[in-house]
């Protein structure tokens, strides 16, 4: 054991005083930050392309305006359309063609958009919905109704879920919860987890298989295997370098919701309440249940059961972490100096990992389908699946099995693996192929 | 008290047999000559000495217990293939593999500041090792061989890399620590440092033993009767009868003969002839060309 810790020492050490360690861990959660807000610039951005329309309104639709937006520039034409497309280098880029005789009462009208130069996907939605929201006021107008009346017309529903039993409806226990909020939060906080349980499973499995093959590479292994059994050895790296992924998953525990905070403070609520306003125009919330919105998730926030989905997770952590990473050194120790040769090897071990990361992604949306809850369960992929369905309160049963069934799994992967690496280590100049993994497995002696 | 009894040890990887049946004793506190050519078995044996792996077949004895893993904090281990992480200073390095041969942090310090003075390498402790030489991560190597004061220290081509004022620091450490009692097992190809270190060797060709012995002992055993007269003057005997074989020196004659007494009564015979004979000696052979002529003639 003394041995185990020397060698779980050393790996921890040599990565917590590396300066990269501390700039990845602190950076990290920026980074993604930064990440995440120049993919929403770069799904936002619409192009700057500017189109100066001349519109041949016969029908009188616009009376005689239409506000310039969305790059789209109104011109009123009174030329008939013909001289219009007849005038060579037009200082326009399109016409638009209202014809007198259509009939605006029909559910379905096509305008005639004449161009040189084709709009792309955006311009034309973009072109068709101020259409058709002029349509909307051109009707509403005709029909004598304000837009008051209309949105007086239709009612917001909201189904609250309570629990069937009075007794447990009122307690702290209800596994139904109150508001559909919570199945917003609850995929927030489910994808938040199964996004970090997949990252810290892979960086530092990979982490563990990258210092096995240094130790093989460099030769060293030979002369800590002449003090150390080779199950130590692994077993010391393992937990040195989980040591470390526990600590990145706390320090980013701490830092996300700082950081989160942080920009809230800086720049308001500002791009929650753009969304709401989007929203808002769209007709479909009124400020005061924007309001209700803000007060609920708060209220949500502080209802979820923290201490519960953070112990769990990092039991589902160790566990999850404990099989990858005893595989991945298991794999680190059969490859030896050629990156090359991995990838039949490692591929297998990916596979797993990457579907889990799936399965947690479809999760969120039903949290409680078959596939979610046997996912759930099943140890290869629970590690990453059961994070995420956390916060969905899953019956107990559910996260005992799946914990049960983890457990067992560990102990024979790290058993299976210890075999493998045991041998592994030693081998050189050869490729090993899985078939010849087996036999180590069972070899009696090295 | 032999620090080593290695007896019918055999290790087989699938069909090939990498060692068969090697018996072999080493004493207490003599530098004992592991020889064998690539491939030979030598690093196969080895590792079973360090329980890195375990023999199929056979049993050693480590100062009469058999060995097992509980001896690996009494055997000091410098392989061929060297190896230190890169990342490491060299301070960190010699305490991590100090304490793993379970040594405590404090003994581990005050050993490793007395061979920093030892070896000349006091400002080294803050270096990484990828930043040293290859002289010089030999040098921290072989401290990290031999800071928990193993009772059998196995250096497997120690001299490797270094240079001619190293290598003899290192010889020079070496001799002290037999001195003290020290066992040392040296594995090889460089027969001179053989000849010059060891006193007893176990020459292993193909997984067999093949030689055993003192060195000395063996040199007899493999004698050729060549004796080295080396006269005084122009004056020398007619030999135009005799197969004469050459000799490294201008006034002297090598002869092939059948006895020791032979060559005394030839040169008895010449100083009764008047001739002045001004050195003698009998020509061993080296054990280098022992070693050629037993993997030679095996193969």
């Amino acid at each position: 054991m003394r041995k185990i810790l020397l060698i779980a020492r050393r790996e921890f050490l040599i990565r917590v005083k590396n300066r990269k360690f501390w700039l990845m861990t602190l950076l990290g959660p920026i980074l993604l930050a930064v990440f995440m807000v120049v993919v929403g610039f770069i799904f936002a951005y619409s192009g700057d392309d500017e189109k100066q329309v001349v519109i041949v309104d016969e029908a009188n639709l616009f009376e005689g305006t239409l506000k310039d937006q969305a790059n789209f520039y109104f011109t009123f034409s009174s030329e008939s359309l013909e001289n219009l497309r007849k005038i060579e280098e037009p200082d326009f880029d399109g016409i638009l063609f209202i014809p007198a005789n259509e009939d605006l009462n029909r559910s379905e009208v096509t305008f005639n958009f004449y161009t040189s130069k084709n709009l792309n996907l955006d311009q034309l939605s973009s072109l068709k919905s101020i259409i058709q929201s002029e349509i909307r006021e051109h009707k509403l107008k005709m029909l004598n109704v304000t837009e008051d009346q209309l949105n007086a017309l239709s009612t917001r529903v909201t189904i609250q879920s309570e629990d069937i039993d009075p007794a447990s409806s009122a307690s702290e226990t209800s596994t139904v919860k109150s508001s559909e909020f919570s199945s917003y939060l609850g995929a927030g906080i489910g994808m938040l987890m199964g996004f970090i349980m997949y990252m810290l499973v892979f960086i530092n499995g990979s982490m563990v298989m990258r210092s096995v093959m240094e130790e093989k590479t460099n030769r060293i292994v030979e002369v800590v295997i002449s003090s150390v059994k080779p199950f130590e050895l692994m077993l010391g790296k393992i937990f040195g370098v989980g040591l470390i992924g526990i600590i990145q998953f706390l320090s980013w525990a701490i830092l996300i919701p700082v950081i989160v905070l942080l920009g809230n403070l800086v720049f308001g609520f500002e791009t929650d309440i753009q969304t709401l306003e989007s929203m808002n125009a769209a007709g479909s919330i009124s400020p005061d249940d924007m309001e209700y919105m803000v007060y609920q998730f708060m209220k949500e926030i502080d209802q979820v059961p923290w201490f519960k989905i953070i112990s769990l997770f990092i039991l589902f952590f160790i566990g999850g972490y404990l099989i990858y990473s005893s595989l991945f050194a298991a794999v680190g120790s059969a490859i030896g100096d050629d990156m090359q040769d991995s990838q039949s090897l490692v591929l297998p071990i990916t596979i797993p990992v990457i579907m889990a990361f799936y399965i947690m992604l479809t999760t969120l949306r039903v949290p409680d389908s078959t596939l979610a809850v046997w996912s759930s369960i099943f140890p290869l992929f629970s590690p990453i699946v059961m994070p995420a369905r956390l916060a969905f309160d899953p019956p107990w049963w559910q996260i005992i099995l799946s914990l049960v069934l983890l457990i067992a799994t560990v102990v024979a992967l790290v058993w299976v693996s210890g075999r493998i690496y045991r041998v592994g280590i030693l081998m050189y100049g050869k490729k090993a192929s899985f078939k010849e993994l087996g036999k180590w497995i069972f070899r009696k002696d090295i | 008290m032999d620090t080593l009894g290695i007896k019918k040890v055999s290790k087989h990887y699938g069909n090939f047999t990498a060692v068969d049946r090697v018996s072999f004793q080493v004493p207490q506190g003599v530098i004992y000559g592991l020889l064998g050519p690539n491939g030979a078995g030598k690093t196969s044996l080895i590792r079973i000495i360090n329980s890195i792996t375990m023999a199929d077949e056979g049993e050693i004895l480590f100062c009469g217990e058999t060995l097992g893993r509980e001896h690996q904090a009494k055997i000091g281990y410098l392989p061929e293939e060297r190896g230190l992480y890169k990342k490491m200073s060299v301070q960190d390095q010699l305490e991590y593999l100090g304490q793993l041969k379970g040594l405590d942090a404090k003994t581990v310090r005050t050993r490793i500041a007395e061979w920093y003075a030892i070896l000349n390498m006091d400002e080294w402790g803050n270096k990484k090792i990828e930043d040293l030489s290859k002289g010089m991560q030999q040098k921290v190597q072989f401290v990290a061989t031999v800071l928990h004061e193993p009772q059998l220290l196995i250096l497997d081509e120690p001299f490797s890399g270094l240079d001619p004022v190293n290598t003899n620091l290192l010889k020079q450490e070496i001799r002290r620590l037999r001195a003290e009692g020290t066992t040392i097992l040296f594995s090889t190809h460089r027969m001179e440092q053989v000849e010059e270190i060891c006193e007893r060797i176990a020459l292993i060709n193909k997984g067999s033993l093949v030689l055993e012995g003192p060195i000395a002992d063996i040199k007899q055993r493999y004698k050729d009767f060549l004796f080295e007269f080396i006269f005084a003057g122009d004056h020398r005997p007619d030999f135009s009868d005799e197969t004469i074989h050459p000799s490294s020196r201008e006034q002297g004659i090598v002869l092939q003969l059948e006895s020791l007494e032979q060559a005394n009564t030839r040169m008895r015979q010449w100083m009764d002839e008047g001739y002045v004979i001004h050195e003698f000696r009998e020509i061993l052979p080296s054990i280098n060309d022992i070693f050629i002529k037993i993997v030679t003639t095996e193969a």
